[in-house]
């Protein structure tokens, strides 16, 4: 699909998308403000957000729908400022797949070529066409209206009208918000295999945390315009930069409270019902202040329960607790606890193998009296906001 | 009681549009005394000469009045697309007043600014004439179709630009990202997405105009055109004749009307 392309690709270290202090406003909203990043070439990557961080507007800026107010935006190393939307080497995917209903499934995947001067001979566009609803998996619809087909299916015709021009930079607004779920789990996967196979620069922009974790080589955090973290999936879950983020990305549990002490590698902090709790700092979240407001984060599948006297030792955090709810998904099952101090905690536990964690998850029904605690390596202390 | 009310309501609106198709079969002399069915008054009134000459009359304002409305609707719905604030207030407010004055009026005000013009015109004209006998401008076709263009051109614009409002400008976009530029956009994207306004805007354009007494009355000058051939005619006495007219002009523009409501509910359908 990408002749094209795998020469560029092959060059190590070279940047598809580049954005230096980008400023957007509209009216008095800064949507995108002092943004700047890079993205290399041949990667999948995701803006990741709440609506109206800026994440789509990033996109229309990549795109040309949009022009900075101030700093850079460059694709392939060229400068796109003022450059409109029908110059850019970028093709998108739009949220409601924006294909033309006036036209068969062949005519708007052949569209693009269409526009290029000089025009491309009918019987080379009807051969590339045929060639792009291959790749997307649906030969032989050419003919089809484009309102007769399933939403899956508009998705691929809308993927296949903008891979057929072999652009440098793909643009995926939303593109499976509109898709049930099980069909939206199949596109994550045959979205990856895509762009591993034309070896095209995703990006792809999402309010959905598993889209983005299951799917990108990098992924920016955004809030109020800014990009709050960028870094790779494991990165974000492993180590955020703030509360922000990791209440974005995955399941947390939050304790909150002012830092008491902290040394070089952690920090303890008191929460309002007089408890401390201690915990690492994240590896790239920096340290702490004494005296300015944190959060100790404890991922759900850190914690464990016990049975009260059968608490093993080393646990580091340990606190009676109340079953309240439990939630069946199968091969685990999550549970709400209200625990002395602490507040309402979500508890994941495995149905089977234990691993640390006590009871397995299936002995346990509402009601029952039981220690939940955590060793204190696996939590995390993380700076507000 | 509702029921019953509701069905006298309908039965004085279109009674007496159905006695007229009725009587138009009729093959009597008497518009009101049905003697056996017949078409013979159609093909009288297809070989009437004054009745021929009206309808050519009509034809030609109204081809050429709705042609120019929708052109000139249509750029002028899509140019308000990029107006806004209160110049768009004043515009919007302008398109409507159009449709909602009475054609009296609209008739009684072209023909005066008309008449004045004109004087005003072959007074200049007459003194600047070089040759003999100067060209005088007078009511005619031009002022019949000016005043059904001004009138159906509102119209025109508002339907287009509802047919704006409901499209998806992500198309615009999606274009614009496949490369084509704003000509080419315009060509191939959002002239066959208002297409199917355009057209019903066009039908109604013409079905108005061809109709039309009131505004006609005024400023057609000596042109007689359908409507005001009929209304003279029946103050000869009705005859199965006009019914056949009548008849024949309503076939005509219900199938005008149909076809324009069917283009907007399936373009708009289309639209999503």
């Amino acid at each position: 699909m990408a002749p094209g392309q795998s020469q560029s690709s092959s060059e190590t270290g070279g940047f598809d998308v580049e954005f230096r202090s980008v400023v957007k406003h509209f009216a008095d909203v800064r949507a995108v403000d002092d943004v700047s990043f890079a993205l290399k070439r041949g990667s999948f990557h995701s803006f990741l957000g709440p609506s109206g961080c800026g994440k789509t507007t990033s996109l229309r800026l990549i795109a040309g729908f949009e022009q900075p107010d101030s700093g850079s935006v460059e694709i392939a190393g060229q400068s796109v400022v003022g450059v409109p939307a029908y110059r850019r080497p970028v093709n998108m995917v739009f949220q409601h797949y924006a294909l033309f209903p006036h036209m068969d499934v062949a005519a708007n995947v052949g569209y693009g070529l269409r526009q290029r001067r000089p025009r491309a001979d009918a019987a080379e566009i009807d051969k590339r066409v045929a060639e792009a609803l291959e790749l997307v998996r649906l030969p032989h619809l050419g003919k089809r209206r484009t309102w007769e087909l399933s939403g899956g299916q508009q998705q691929r015709v809308a993927l296949a009208r903008a891979l057929i021009n072999r652009p440098t930079v793909l643009l995926l607004d939303e593109p499976l918000a509109a898709l049930d779920r099980k069909l939206r789990r199949e596109m994550q996967i045959e979205l990856q295999n895509l762009q591993r196979e034309v070896g095209i620069t995703f990006v792809l922009v999402t309010h959905d945390q598993e889209e983005a974790l299951s799917m990108s080589d990098t992924i920016g955090i955004m809030k109020d315009g800014r990009i709050v973290q960028f870094g790779t999936p494991e990165e974000l879950y492993d180590a955020p930069v703030n509360r922000y983020v990791a209440d974005f990305v995955g399941e947390s549990n939050f304790f909150s409270g002012s830092v008491a002490s902290c040394d070089e590698v952690s920090a303890a902090i008191t929460t309002p019902s007089g408890l401390t709790l201690q915990a690492p700092f994240s590896r790239l979240g920096g340290k702490l202040q004494p005296g300015s407001k944190a959060a100790i984060a404890v991922r759900p599948e850190v914690i464990g329960l016990w049975q009260p006297g059968a608490v093993p030792a080393g646990l580091d955090i340990s606190r009676p607790a109340r079953l309240l709810n439990r939630i069946y998904l199968g091969d685990h099952s999550e549970f709400q606890v209200e625990a002395d101090g602490l507040g309402a905690v979500l508890v994941r536990l495995p149905k089977h193998s234990t691993e640390g964690q006590g009871i397995n998850g299936g002995a346990l029904e509402p009601g029952d009296q039981v220690i939940m605690g955590w060793k204190r390596d696996r939590a995390l202390a993380l700076s507000e906001a | 009681m509702l029921r019953a009310y509701s069905a006298f309501i309908y039965l004085f609106l279109y009674a007496p549009i159905a006695l007229i198709v009725v009587f138009s079969f009729n093959s009597g002399n008497n518009a009101s005394d049905f003697q056996g069915f017949g078409i013979d008054w159609y093909f009288k009134a297809a070989n009437n000469s004054l009745m021929l000459a009206a309808l050519e009359n009509s034809i030609i304002v109204a081809a050429t009045s709705s042609v120019l409305a929708t052109v000139m609707g249509t750029m002028a719905a899509i140019a308000l697309q990029n107006v806004r604030g209160p110049l768009r207030v004043v515009f919007d407010g302008l398109t409507y007043i159009a449709i909602m004055v009475p054609g009296i009026v609209i008739g009684i005000a072209t023909l005066i600014a008309l008449v004045t013009t004109f004087d005003a015109a072959n007074t200049v004209l007459a003194s600047i004439w070089p040759g003999e006998a100067p060209p005088k401008l007078s009511l005619g076709y031009g002022s019949i179709i000016a005043a059904h263009t001004l009138f159906a051109m509102a119209l025109v614009i508002i339907i287009v630009r509802a047919r704006i409002a409901g499209m998806d400008r992500s198309l615009i976009e999606a274009s614009a990202d496949l490369y084509a530029d704003p000509m080419a956009t315009f060509r191939q994207v959002t002239l066959p997405q208002l297409m199917p306004g355009i057209v019903a805007g066009f039908l109604l354009s013409f079905t108005f105009s061809f109709d039309d007494f009131v505004i006609a009355f005024f400023v057609a000058g000596s042109k007689n055109t359908l409507p005001i051939y009929v209304f003279s005619s029946i103050r000869r006495g009705v005859t199965p004749e006009i019914n056949a007219i009548g008849t024949a002009v309503m076939l005509f523009s219900l199938t005008a009307l149909i076809t324009a409501q069917v283009l907007l509910r399936r373009g708009s359908k289309q639209g999503r």
